[in-house]
């Protein structure tokens, strides 16, 4: 349940529209997408890391949310070290396996691409607060509120559905059925959690109708979201960080363009 | 702007003429031929057997039926003379589940969610926030999160959501059912409070009578065949229809549950004893520990109350006793008797072990529920068991029989009314014969015919040898069922349990 909790603060990024740190991140992202070196991921990362500072997270907090990334990145290194795509000296071979220069430059690159778009990613969004996210698509970008608010008033029941999945566990060594056939007894019950969870969503439909939602009425929002100075600043960051990398990339004639 | 500004909305009318409800798919309208005129500013409280379509009725009234895909209609059903979808925000209605009514986050935008979806402008909204929440007695910050707030609690902002959409008509169905009972005092309190200052028209409906007795000046008892049995004043109706509502699951106050008294058998204790706890501590999660030092015993023959206020781990200890839950410290075991062969310790007993010892039935039925009909249903526990087939339908058809269910043996679990899915609750558990039964809340929210026979049942199988243990916040459950009373008192350790 931790997970879902959102850290609260008073610093400058906490007031910032979540649609903009969405933005930042797509850009840092799309950028970085296009190719596939360590010296504009390594660039990247340094003007991270001096932005890091400024995230609103402990060093703790920073820690475990990030620790996926920290774990996915070196996996995938691994991986492309030794099925990555063979190139100049061969250090070592093992039936399907070729460490080889090509593939070991290719792993660093990659678990550094990794995690300069994953971190950033996810210390952007540890401080959004869904409702505000919802405010923002609706209010900034435009997307059909219906649809938004449907999504956000969905997410709430995501607390629901841990609790009937308990339930569901412990009722099923009530009945008798708990012993042995694990995986065929975590189809059923994953069949169960689904019939609940659409009583469930049908039942917060009905409460959200009863109170004027989907009425053929212009809607108003209670909570104003804007977009100003702060959200320009913090897209322009990520532009900045994105365009710093591939420069110092194509000067070093290390841009490797993914599709080239 | 002024109706939107003036503190007290307009009152609705109410007008049903030969009106009537099919939802899709059913060969029975849920409301048939209904004539009725309720005028603005009436106080009306709604009655009927289960399944009368009082429910249908107050959503018709709210606007949230659905269109022509969700069922079919006849004759005219009018708020204020129009249609009542073509006017959503005249009537505000409110629902029994507190979980599935809270829809945001955070107090406030939970409270301004119904105004933002009528359109009314950004300063006006926070007016009427504050406004509702003041007129509920809803306390706490603006962001306060949702998922804090206790049962009692979250239908007050919910109460205060309605508010604020300044509704002419006022619907509330069965608002307290699923509160324990100082949740429906809040409740009942902030409607009284309400009413006070409100000239909106009003209509509750409710199983316990007595709670809204008093803030009503006319009662409607829908038939279950089509129209109205009765309306009046509710002293004359609940005196001329006091049997038949009785019978037909309303709580009458002042007529009594009419059941037999236990027998009073002094259990033997050193036979008696099925399960001894000694300084246990429970923990409803890993590291999550909720009670601990907890010393009891759970005789047979013999049925034993769990209480005490919301969070105290009552659920946990019964789950823990149960075999579910793991004790998170001291010991628990089984009598050499009980265990016949097993381990000691009821949380080692393997699904198997368990069914033929100690039956649970959950607090929500819908969570034990695991076959496509209720015949299957029933037979799940025999056949763990490996009984032969001869032998778990004989057994099934003994308890569709004793829990009335014999005509729907063929349907599907999920699609049965609150008081068979509790029946069959009940039933799916008995299938096995179990020396122990624990039951949550076995009463939560059901009407009166479906207490007198969960009651009556238990009852029986108490005299016969059975032993009982239920968490229950329901007195007159404790008071007619149980035999010594367990109090958990929140974050110290619980009471030695004391005879009644």
């Amino acid at each position: 349940m931790s997970l879902l909790t959102i850290p609260v603060g008073t610093r400058a990024i906490f007031r910032v529209n979540p649609v903009a740190k969405l933005a930042a991140a797509l850009v840092l992202a799309g950028v970085l997408m296009l190719t596939i070196d360590w010296v504009s991921a390594l660039v990247a990362l340094g003007c991270e890391f001096v932005l890091f500072f400024w995230a609103g997270l402990s060093a703790r907090m920073f820690l475990l949310r990030t620790l996926p990334v920290w774990l996915a990145a070196p996996m995938a290194g691994l991986t492309t070290l030794l099925y990555g795509q063979a190139a100049g000296q061969v250090y070592w071979t093992f039936g399907l396996i070729h460490v080889t220069e090509g593939s070991s430059e290719l792993a660093v690159a990659t678990t550094l691409r990794i995690l300069a778009i994953g971190l950033p990613s996810v210390v952007l969004f540890v401080t959004v607060d869904p409702t505000d996210l919802a405010d923002g698509l609706a209010q900034v970008v435009r997307l059909p509120s219906r649809f938004v608010l449907g999504g956000l008033a969905g997410l709430r029941l995501v607390g629901l559905f841990i609790e009937d999945w308990r339930a569901l566990e412990l009722a099923r060594r009530a009945r008798g059925i708990g012993d042995g056939g694990a995986i065929r007894r975590l189809g059923s019950q994953a069949f169960a959690l689904l019939v609940l969870s659409i009583r469930r969503g049908s039942k917060l439909a009905t409460a959200m109708e009863a109170r004027g939602f989907g009425a053929p009425i212009t809607r108003t929002w209670a909570r104003e979201s804007s977009f100003g100075g702060r959200e320009y600043a913090l897209v322009g960051i990520g532009l900045f960080v994105a365009l710093l990398a591939v420069s110092v990339s194509v000067a070093t004639g290390s841009w490797n363009f993914v599709l080239g | 702007m002024t109706a939107a500004n003036s503190a007290t909305p307009r009152s609705a009318s109410v007008d049903a003429r030969g009106w009537g409800w099919r939802h899709a798919g059913r060969t029975d309208w849920a409301v048939a031929r209904l004539d009725l005129r309720i005028d603005p500013g009436e106080r009306v409280l709604l009655l009927g057997a289960s399944g009368a379509g009082k429910s249908t009725l107050l959503h018709a009234l709210a606007g949230v039926l659905g269109g022509d895909d969700e069922g079919e209609q006849h004759g005219r059903l009018l708020v204020n003379g129009a249609e009542p979808a073509a006017a959503r925000g005249q009537a505000g209605l409110l629902l029994q589940d507190p979980d599935s009514q809270v829809i945001l986050a955070r107090v406030g935008d939970d409270v301004a969610f119904g105004c933002e979806n009528l359109g009314v402008p950004r300063e006006e909204i926070w007016r009427r926030v504050h406004e509702g929440l003041e007129m509920v007695g809803l306390d706490v910050p603006l962001d306060h999160p949702t998922s804090a707030l206790s049962g009692g609690q979250k239908q007050r902002l919910a109460l205060a959501g309605v508010l604020a959409m300044r509704p002419g008509l006022l619907l509330l169905d069965e608002p307290t059912a699923n509160l324990d009972p100082d949740g429906v005092t809040e409740v009942r309190d902030a409607v009284a409070r309400v009413l006070e200052h409100s000239a909106a028209t009003f209509i509750v409906i409710e199983h316990r009578v007595a709670v809204w007795q008093d803030l009503v000046n006319r009662v409607i008892v829908l038939d279950q065949a089509g129209g109205v049995l009765a309306d009046g004043r509710p002293e004359d109706v609940l005196e001329n229809q006091g049997e038949r509502l009785s019978t037909a699951g309303v709580w009458v106050p002042g007529r009594g549950h009419g059941l037999p008294a236990r027998r009073s058998v002094a259990p033997d204790a050193a036979h008696g004893i099925l399960l001894r706890a000694e300084g246990l501590s429970i923990a409803r999660t890993k590291n999550l520990e909720v009670a601990r030092d907890l010393n009891l015993t759970v005789l047979a023959g013999s049925a034993l109350a769990v209480t005490g206020p919301n969070g105290a781990g009552k659920s946990t200890l019964a789950l823990t006793l149960a075999g579910l839950l793991k004790p998170s410290g001291g010991r628990l075991q089984a009598s050499a008797g009980f265990a016949d062969g097993a381990p000691a310790a009821p949380i080692a007993w393997t699904s198997r072990q368990l069914l033929s010892r100690v039956g649970t039935v959950f607090q929500d039925p819908e969570h034990q529920f695991v076959a496509g009909t209720v015949r299957a249903e029933l037979g799940v526990g025999p056949r763990a068991l490996g009984r032969s087939g001869a032998a778990v339908d004989g057994r099934v058809d003994v308890l569709l029989q004793r829990l009335r269910l014999d005509h729907l043996a063929g349907a599907n679990p999920f699609t049965l009314s609150g008081g068979e899915k509790r029946r069959l609750s009940v039933g799916t558990v008995l299938a096995t014969q179990p020396r122990l039964l624990v039951l949550d809340e076995p009463t939560f929210g059901q009407d009166f015919r479906t207490w007198r026979e969960v009651v009556g049942l238990l009852i029986e199988l108490i005299d016969d040898g059975t032993g009982v243990l239920a968490v229950s916040h329901d007195s007159e459950f404790v008071a007619a069922v149980a035999d010594r009373e367990y109090r958990l008192l929140g974050t110290v350790a619980g009471q030695p349990a004391v005879p009644r």
